[in-house]
């Protein structure tokens, strides 16, 4: 390892899933010691989610047609709302800079990042959809079904809004993020709200499912290097 | 002949001033053939009257939208991969033409909607894809703006370029397959009758008229862009001068 012995004091091997950890652990971390924060990102998700019926009325049988749909469109808002703090503290204090120049690679890296962030962000919100679900009088197959597919594509969104999060860092517009992520998002909103509805309609959500999969697996590939490409962009 | 010699902003310039015109009087001569063949030689429709001619408009707006989403793509590659500015400028220079062109297509498609279908609006997935491919273009001109620094809007824009090219198709395939999951066929653009050769022949004109426009267009945009951004530039001093002296 002859980027070990340049290095000022030795740095453990430098390897892609080394990095990957190292920033998952740091993140988490961080996530951890400002959990008020974390609840206000889930209670978001929950107030936009209740906030549908009184705005449409308690009519029970237009409330479970809309539900799917109101469910997914209140996770991409959640999820949304939660980008900014993927990068924005450590492009503030100087931590990402380092990250480019460290021996790791930045992919692998902000990989690790967004693994944090979706474990932080993204995994509750699957856990308390099927509660909302039951509010909207979704049932049992489609609960499993919805909780499911947002396990699949939550991930997917974290993925996606990383490359527009590390697009916009340092800039004053705020809503910009908006414009440039929510059209991407509209293939997981698709199928995510259309497999909860193929099991209503008996048809199965297998499809959906596996296209979900298929974008996650898809994502998983190609957003960390294009989020590692714009966030040295934003850097330079 | 060395092509490369172009793809610095200060020889492209010139050349960008004398091609705009020629390809502005070919748009012009096509849009006019196109016109007349469209509005008066063309015969009236058995079933839509006289609203289907809004087509002759509508179809070349439409192929536009998305065939200028391509090549600002292909720029923005160009201009990430050997770092050139004058692909990013040409990049920056389509993008308000296709937007408009975007927009041109919604308009005039929801205008025709109204006597066919009987409704200015439905969640088809053309019209729903052509919508997103609004929003993109949107996107792409709303960070250029928020960048003060041009070459990082030259970089940032282009990825964003490329995620959205790379997603297009999936934003059509996905968009496609929720209406045919929401909706029946009340509204269907693929069933239209054969269409006649006159009518064939206005189309393609049109598309013809607003390809050169676009070209036009954008080289006229582009050497707005490359004075902008290259006014530090001795050249460009020299070309004012050159250009107040021959007034």
């Amino acid at each position: 390892m002859t980027a070990a012995q340049a290095a000022p004091r030795p740095l453990p091997a430098p390897g892609a899933w080394r990095g990957a950890a190292w920033a998952v652990r740091r993140d988490l971390r961080l996530a951890l010691r400002s959990k008020a924060e974390l609840g206000v990102q889930l209670l978001f998700y929950v107030i936009v989610a209740t906030l549908v019926p009184l705005g449409v009325g308690p009519d029970s049988v237009l409330l479970r047609a809309l539900g799917p749909g109101v469910l997914w469109v209140a996770a991409l808002l959640a999820s949304l709302l939660a980008l900014p703090r993927l990068f924005a503290m450590d492009f503030a204090d100087g931590t990402l800079e380092q990250m480019t120049l460290s021996p790791y690679p930045l992919p692998a890296l902000i990989s690790g990042k967004i693994a944090a962030h979706w474990l932080a962000t993204g995994l509750p919100l699957v856990a308390v959809s099927p509660l909302l679900g039951l509010q909207f009088g979704l049932g049992g197959d489609e609960l499993v079904v919805l909780a499911l597919g947002l396990l699949l594509g939550t991930p997917t969104l974290s993925l996606i809004g990383a490359v527009g999060a590390a697009l916009t860092l340092g800039l004053r517009n705020g809503a910009l993020l908006a414009l440039l992520v929510l059209p991407l998002y509209v293939p997981v909103l698709i199928f995510g709200a259309g497999a909860v509805d193929a099991v209503r309609t008996g048809l199965g959500a297998g499809a959906e499912l596996s296209l979900l999969g298929a974008g996650l697996l898809g994502a998983l590939v190609g957003a960390p290097l294009a989020a590692a490409a714009a966030a040295r962009i934003a850097i330079d | 002949m060395n092509w490369f010699r172009f793809a610095s902003p200060a020889s492209f310039y010139p050349l960008a001033g004398r091609l705009a015109p020629w390809f502005g009087g070919a748009a012009a001569l096509f849009a006019a053939a196109g016109l007349y063949i469209g509005l008066v030689a063309a015969p009236t429709d058995a079933t839509q009257g006289d609203a289907y001619r809004i087509i002759f408009v509508h179809v070349a707006a439409a192929w536009m939208s998305m065939f200028i989403y391509l090549v600002m793509a292909f720029w923005c590659a160009v201009s990430l991969m050997f770092n050139a500015r004058l692909a990013a400028m040409m990049a920056q220079a389509l993008a308000p033409t296709g937007a408009l062109f975007t927009a041109l297509a919604l308009v005039t498609g929801a205008l025709w909607g109204k006597p066919t279908w009987g409704t200015y609006w439905a969640w088809d997935a053309r019209m729903t894809s052509e919508l997103i491919l609004l929003f993109l273009y949107l996107g792409y001109m709303a960070l250029r703006q928020a960048i003060d620094e041009p070459r990082r809007a030259d970089r940032a824009s282009a990825v964003l370029a490329l995620v959205g090219a790379i997603n297009v198709p999936i934003i059509y395939f996905s968009v496609k397959w929720w209406n045919t999951l929401h909706q029946g066929a009340s509204v269907s653009l693929t069933s239209a009758p054969t269409m006649a050769a006159m009518m064939l022949t206005g189309m393609l004109l049109m598309a013809l008229a607003a390809w050169f426009y676009s070209i036009a267009i954008a080289l006229t945009r582009v050497r707005a862009i490359i004075l902008e951004r290259e006014r530090h530039a001795g050249w460009v001093g020299e070309a004012a001068l050159a250009a107040r002296g021959a007034r």
